[in-house]
């Protein structure tokens, strides 16, 4: 029994401590600054990072094949500009959603085929992706674009106030990332590709060779991510009512550091979305404490980012060579 | 026979595919925007657009050798901008010290002093990149995380670092003496030119002329091989690593120095892909081995053509990086058509070193 | 041919790549309910055969026949749905996702469009049962031992789809005696089901416990199929190595153009010397000038031995010294400092760097003992490089050539130049005769020969027995890890195949 629980604990461990992590960080920022013991400073975790939550979902997925996904930024950012365009022009907020979604999913899909068919790395490929949508983007519009679309305005401007929770709201979009998280749970759990993703990131040549689609699953998965990034820069112009090429420069970073803060490691195989919520949160938290403390710079973010990123690749490896003893 | 075995060499160059990218551009050029090889004088150098290339390209063309050494040991170094921000950021703070966020005495903004003496600036700025250069190697080559990673850390958080030096604020330069860099003219020509070529020359002495260039080959080629003949890689990562942090601290220095100014989020923004493209343009694979310094400079000139091009045209800046990425996915879709050319004919010489060979096959 | 018994037949069956005769008319028949062997050295063709029966390759020429019916079998996944399974040594599952799941994962059965996990693993754990073994199937496969892997293997082999032939390839390489047995359990309890099960494996001792039939391949040609009862562990190794038992007593004394070394000192001390899983311990020395012999066959340690010499792998017991002193750090470059070199059994992997010339693969070795600082100019390179190339007769017409176009026996004496330019004292030779022209191998022994008369000492490991026992002073039989025996040079090859065997 206790081996049991020795081996769980060493599965979960990675887990177990980005929880441990979050949990703390978010107990020392309510010590520190009272206005964080509220529950609406939690809500705002998720309010003002939904989008970053949807772009790990799909990365997280990504990361498990053993790939990396660093178009994610300017899939979003394309997204934000194409569809502030659109609305203006008059179209149908009903139809340009869908529209997005499927040329985030197209966009995925297409750099998903580069990786998998002329075998080149997934990092130069996304990268070119990168430059591709934020370049589209710019030739959309050059500068920020403003939506005026009464259903983009009514979803970001209508709270929806919580029950049990005194005067505590979201908006309608911060339902969107956890939504996504249970599909994502359910995909990564529950379904034949959910498996094969893991299967691929531990060993592709077993996969391939124990008769997995090995190739058709790489390819869907930068299609699930190139949709996650769709679906996360529609949230963002609805929250920011606007689109433009610049948005959500670097979040490629944030979202990878997310991910691996999770529990999710980078040579693939092992992880899960649960983690990288909790990844995501611990930036949000990070962000948080530096607003509310308001003399401490933002760019504070980026070390404590780059810091714990190290740090957690660092116990990662520490897990892994104590698993193989 | 024999012309054919001559362009086969010559397609085998690391400079054929780079040349040719080059010609074709600049015969787009010819046909299209003839004012482009306008060559001018004025103020006693010479100014226009090939010499734009030159000057602007300058930067990229010291982060490609860099780059060129780390690709070539089957790494990477995607930090490579953020390098350049925190170098830049430094030059910067120590012209003009910024203590909390009253910034900038009025004294320094009128007077054209600086801080601290040229060559202090100098140094510290390139010691800082190297600093970074020999963590990334350090993270690599010691504590084993894959390359990826190990300068995507730094890619994360050197823009924080940068911005703290700066004190995020995007510090502007008034020192000019710290201008010549970017700006300066030797000859008629710029001098970051002659920095390129000097860190080029360099770089060639210091790789060809020692066994290092042999070492970095092999184990970018043949890791196992190489260790089993009694070379340590570690070694080579490491100096590879920092050598590139050293290169793109030059760039930094050059280009804060071009543009007057330190910004932690916009120097340097994007040139990790463009200094991976102008490496692969120049023939050295991703996966390591063969490189040439030489090719990859010629790589960036190319990728300096292509943007001023563009902008001869009329292609507004930022639209351009869509343009960039189609030029991306050109070369990555020749160099897996190449590698289907370089298939084929390795199976030939296959044949022939099997006549001698007993039947089988070497292990599964 | 046609034996209402046979559940596959392979008849006349050919197979070429680029250059390379991979099998040629190779028969082999497999009957319902026995464990048949399938041996033969490295290059035999063993692999090859089994890619075949299993769709990775498609047979050049030749009739494969499943219970009589002619088949072509077109992919792994059509052998499967066959009946034909594998388990491939190196276990291809996947150790991160649970055993039921790497056991039933493709054909998994659903609920609610949902995989249903309470069945899935119940489905496991009776496809687990079936060979005898419980464990708890929702727990990840890379927590247990590789025994426990291997099972999992089978059982995913067995469920996928009724499987009538079993191919085992190489399955107890890393298992220890009690892990061996309860495969071995397994093995039986599937003959008496009927099926059929080709086992590939280099352990005499195994053969001969559980096999029924044995067939031998050697260099890609069929030698013979065998019962087992029927067929000597002297015949077996002399039919995997090739000679013919009454042949090799005639030319057991046929040697002598070596003269034994006078006694000038040992340079290489080992005792105790080993490492868990890879080597017993075990005693050596090799004298100053001396050609120690190595033989044993695929598996039985050499290579292992090879690597702790060099520094490749560190020892976890005993000591080695070299001229008395003792090494403290194990690693290529500090064996190299001390005057050891080796040539490497795989060749193409650990040896040339196939992307560089000649003469840089000749001075690798030198410039990495020389380190950064010192280096060979250009033209020293072209002279070392132009010296050694006709020193060994290496066929070349410029030392610029990219040593992957050069043939086999031409890259080892690349590999060779390379050591030999460095002045070893001790140089190790892990087969390096095997994929060369006749012609190659006898240069390479003479040159070895040469190198002993200047005083270098040579550790000389080759499978093929009548050049051991020809090159050495001393030969030490390594079989199942361990040192079994030392002979001087008067050995006759049948006593050495006979320890090799494990009859002595």
């Amino acid at each position: 029994m206790t081996q049991r629980l020795k081996l769980s604990v060493l599965r979960h461990g990675p887990l177990l401590m980005t929880i441990t992590i979050f949990l703390m960080a978010y107990i020392i920022g309510a010590q520190l600054y009272p206005a964080m013991q509220r529950p609406q400073a939690f809500f705002n975790l998720f309010i003002n990072n939904g989008f970053l939550l949807i772009l790990g979902i799909g990365m997280t997925f990504v990361i498990l094949t053993g790939g990396i996904d660093l178009s994610v930024g300017g899939v979003l950012a394309l997204t934000t500009a194409a569809s502030a365009a659109l609305l203006n022009l008059g179209v149908s907020p009903l139809v340009v959603m869908p529209l997005m979604l499927v040329m985030g999913t197209a966009i995925g899909l297409g750099l998903g085929c580069l990786i998998h068919f002329f075998k080149v790395q997934p990092f130069i490929v996304t990268l070119m992706g990168l430059f591709f949508a934020r370049g589209l983007a710019y030739i959309i519009s050059l500068t920020s674009v403003t939506i005026t679309d009464p259903l983009y305005k009514y979803l970001a401007l209508t709270p929806i106030y919580l029950p049990f929770f005194a005067k505590a709201y979201i908006y309608i979009p911060t339902l969107v990332g956890p939504a996504l998280l249970v599909v994502a749970i359910y995909l990564a759990y529950f379904t034949r590709f959910g498996r094969i993703v893991y299967a691929i990131g531990n060993n592709e040549q077993s996969a391939a060779l124990m008769g997995f689609p090995v190739g058709r699953t790489k390819v869907l998965v930068y299609g699930l991510s190139g949709f996650c990034s769709a679906l996360a820069g529609i949230v963002f112009s609805i929250s920011l009512l606007a689109g433009y090429g610049q948005f959500a420069t670097g979040v490629e970073l944030d979202v990878i550091a997310a991910v691996v803060m999770g529990g999710t490691l980078l040579t693939g195989g092992v992880g899960n979305v649960i983690g990288t919520l909790f990844g995501i949160l611990i930036e949000a938290t990070i962000i948080s404490i530096l607003q509310y403390n308001g003399t401490l710079s933002s760019w504070w973010t980026r070390i404590c980012v780059g810091v714990l990123t190290l740090i957690f690749i660092g116990i990662q490896s520490g897990f892994a060579l104590r698993k193989k003893k | 026979m024999n012309k054919r075995i001559s362009f086969s060499r010559i397609r085998e160059s690391r400079l054929f595919w780079v040349l040719t990218a080059w010609a074709v551009i600049l015969g787009f050029n010819a046909l299209f925007v003839p004012e482009f090889f306008r060559i001018g004088i004025q103020d006693g150098h010479l100014y226009g657009n090939l010499i734009d290339v030159l000057n602007n390209g300058a930067p990229l063309m010291l982060v490609a050798i860099g780059m060129t050494l780390v690709i070539a040991t089957g790494g990477v170094d995607l930090s490579v901008g953020a390098v350049m921000a925190i170098s830049a950021a430094m030059g910067a703070v120590l012209i003009n010290p910024a203590p909390g966020d009253k910034l900038v005495s009025n004294e320094i903004l009128t007077r054209n002093a600086t801080n601290t003496p040229l060559v202090i600036i100098v140094i510290a700025t390139l010691a800082a990149g190297t600093l970074c250069g020999l963590w990334n190697g350090l993270l690599v080559s010691r504590a084993k995380i894959q390359p990826l990673v190990a300068t995507l850390i730094l890619m994360v958080a050197g823009r924080g670092i940068a911005q703290l030096i700066s004190n995020g604020q995007i510090i502007t330069i008034y020192y000019t003496p710290y201008f010549w860099f970017g700006n300066g003219y030797i000859l008629g020509l710029p001098v970051s030119i002659y920095i390129v070529t000097a860190v080029a020359i360099l770089a060639w002495v210091g790789v060809r002329k020692t066994p290092i260039g042999l070492f970095i080959e092999a184990v970018g080629l043949n890791p196992k091989a190489t260790h089993y003949s009694g070379i340590s890689a570690k070694n080579i990562q490491l100096l590879a690593y920092t050598f590139s942090g050293f290169c793109s601290a030059l760039a930094g220095l050059i280009l804060s120095s071009y543009v007057h100014s330190a910004d932690g989020n916009n120097n340097g923004l994007n040139y990790e892909l463009d200094a991976i493209l102008a490496v692969v343009m120049g023939g050295t694979m991703l996966s390591g081995g063969r490189f040439s310094l030489l090719a990859s400079v010629l790589g960036a000139i190319v990728i300096w053509t292509f943007t001023l091009s563009m902008y001869a045209l009329g292609v507004p800046a930022n639209a351009l990086l869509a343009g960039r990425a189609v030029l991306v996915l050109l070369v990555i879709l020749l160099y897996s058509d190449r590698r289907l050319i370089k298939r084929r004919s390795k199976s030939t010489p296959t044949a022939v070193q099997s006549q001698d060979e007993k039947p089988g096959l070497p292990h599964p | 041919m046609a034996d209402p018994q046979n559940l596959i037949t392979v008849s006349g069956v050919s197979k070429v790549f680029p250059g390379v005769v991979a099998l040629e008319g190779v028969d082999f028949a497999l009957r319902k309910g026995e464990i048949h062997a399938l041996m033969g050295e490295n290059g035999a063709g063993k692999s090859t055969l089994i890619k075949i029966l299993t769709g990775v390759e498609q047979p050049d020429q030749g009739r494969i026949e499943l219970e009589n019916t002619a088949i072509s079998i077109k992919s792994p996944q059509h052998a499967q749905a066959l009946g034909i399974s594998t388990v491939y040594q190196e276990i291809n599952l996947c150790t991160n996702i649970s055993v039921a799941e790497n056991i039933m994962l493709g054909h998994e059965p659903r609920r609610f469009g949902g995989i249903h996990w309470k069945k899935l693993n119940e489905l496991a754990s009776q496809a687990l049962a079936r060979l005898g073994i419980e464990l708890d199937v929702t727990q990840p496969l890379g927590i247990y031992s590789i025994a426990i892997q291997q099972m999992v293997a089978i059982a995913r082999a067995l469920a996928i789809a009724s499987a009538k032939v079993l191919i085992l390839d190489e399955p107890t390489s890393s298992l220890d005696a009690n892990e061996t047995a309860r495969l071995f359990a397994v093995m039986r309890a599937l003959k008496q089901e009927g099926i059929g099960i080709v086992f590939v494996t280099h352990f005499l001792d195994q053969v001969y416990e559980i096999v029924d039939r044995v067939t031998i391949l050697r260099n890609g040609r069929f030698v013979g199929s065998f019962d087992i009862a029927a067929l000597s562990r002297v015949e077996l190794v002399a039919k995997m190595l090739g000679r013919v038992v009454d042949e090799l007593q005639a030319l057991a004394h046929d040697k002598g153009q070596v003269a034994p070394q006078t006694e000038k000192g040992q340079l290489i001390e080992a005792s105790g010397l080993g490492l868990r899983g890879a080597l017993q311990p075990l005693d050596l020395t090799v004298g100053v000038g001396e050609v120690l012999g190595i033989a044993g066959l695929l598996g039985s340690g050499r290579t292992e031995l090879a690597s702790l010499l060099f520094g490749i792998a560190t020892p976890d017991s005993g000591s080695l010294s070299i001229d008395g002193q003792q090494v403290t750090r194990f690693s290529p470059q500090a064996l190299i400092k001390r005057g050891v070199a080796l040539c490497p059994e795989d060749r193409k992997a650990e040896g040339i760097v196939g992307d560089l010339s000649i003469r840089e693969n000749i001075i690798l070795g030198l410039q990495g003992r020389y380190g950064w600082f010192k280096f060979i100019g250009r033209q020293k390179q072209t002279e070392i490089a132009e010296k050694y190339i006709k020193l060994l007769g290496i066929r070349t017409p410029s030392p610029d050539q990219l040593v992957k176009n050069l043939s086999g026996g031409n890259q080892q004496k690349v590999i060779l130049a390379r050591w030999l330019v460095t002045q070893p004292r001790l140089l190790i030779l892990d087969e390096p005769t095997r994929g060369i022209d006749v012609g190659a191998k006898a240069e390479i022994q003479k040159l070895v020969l040469e190198l002993v008369k200047d005083g270098m000492s040579i550790v000389f490991i080759s499978s093929e027995l009548e050049e051991v026992v020809r090159m050495s002073d001393r030969i030490v039989v390594l079989r199942d890890h361990a040192k079994v025996a030392e002979y001087d040079h008067a050995v006759s090859d049948r006593t050495l195949m006979q320890t090799m065997a494990g009859e002595a």
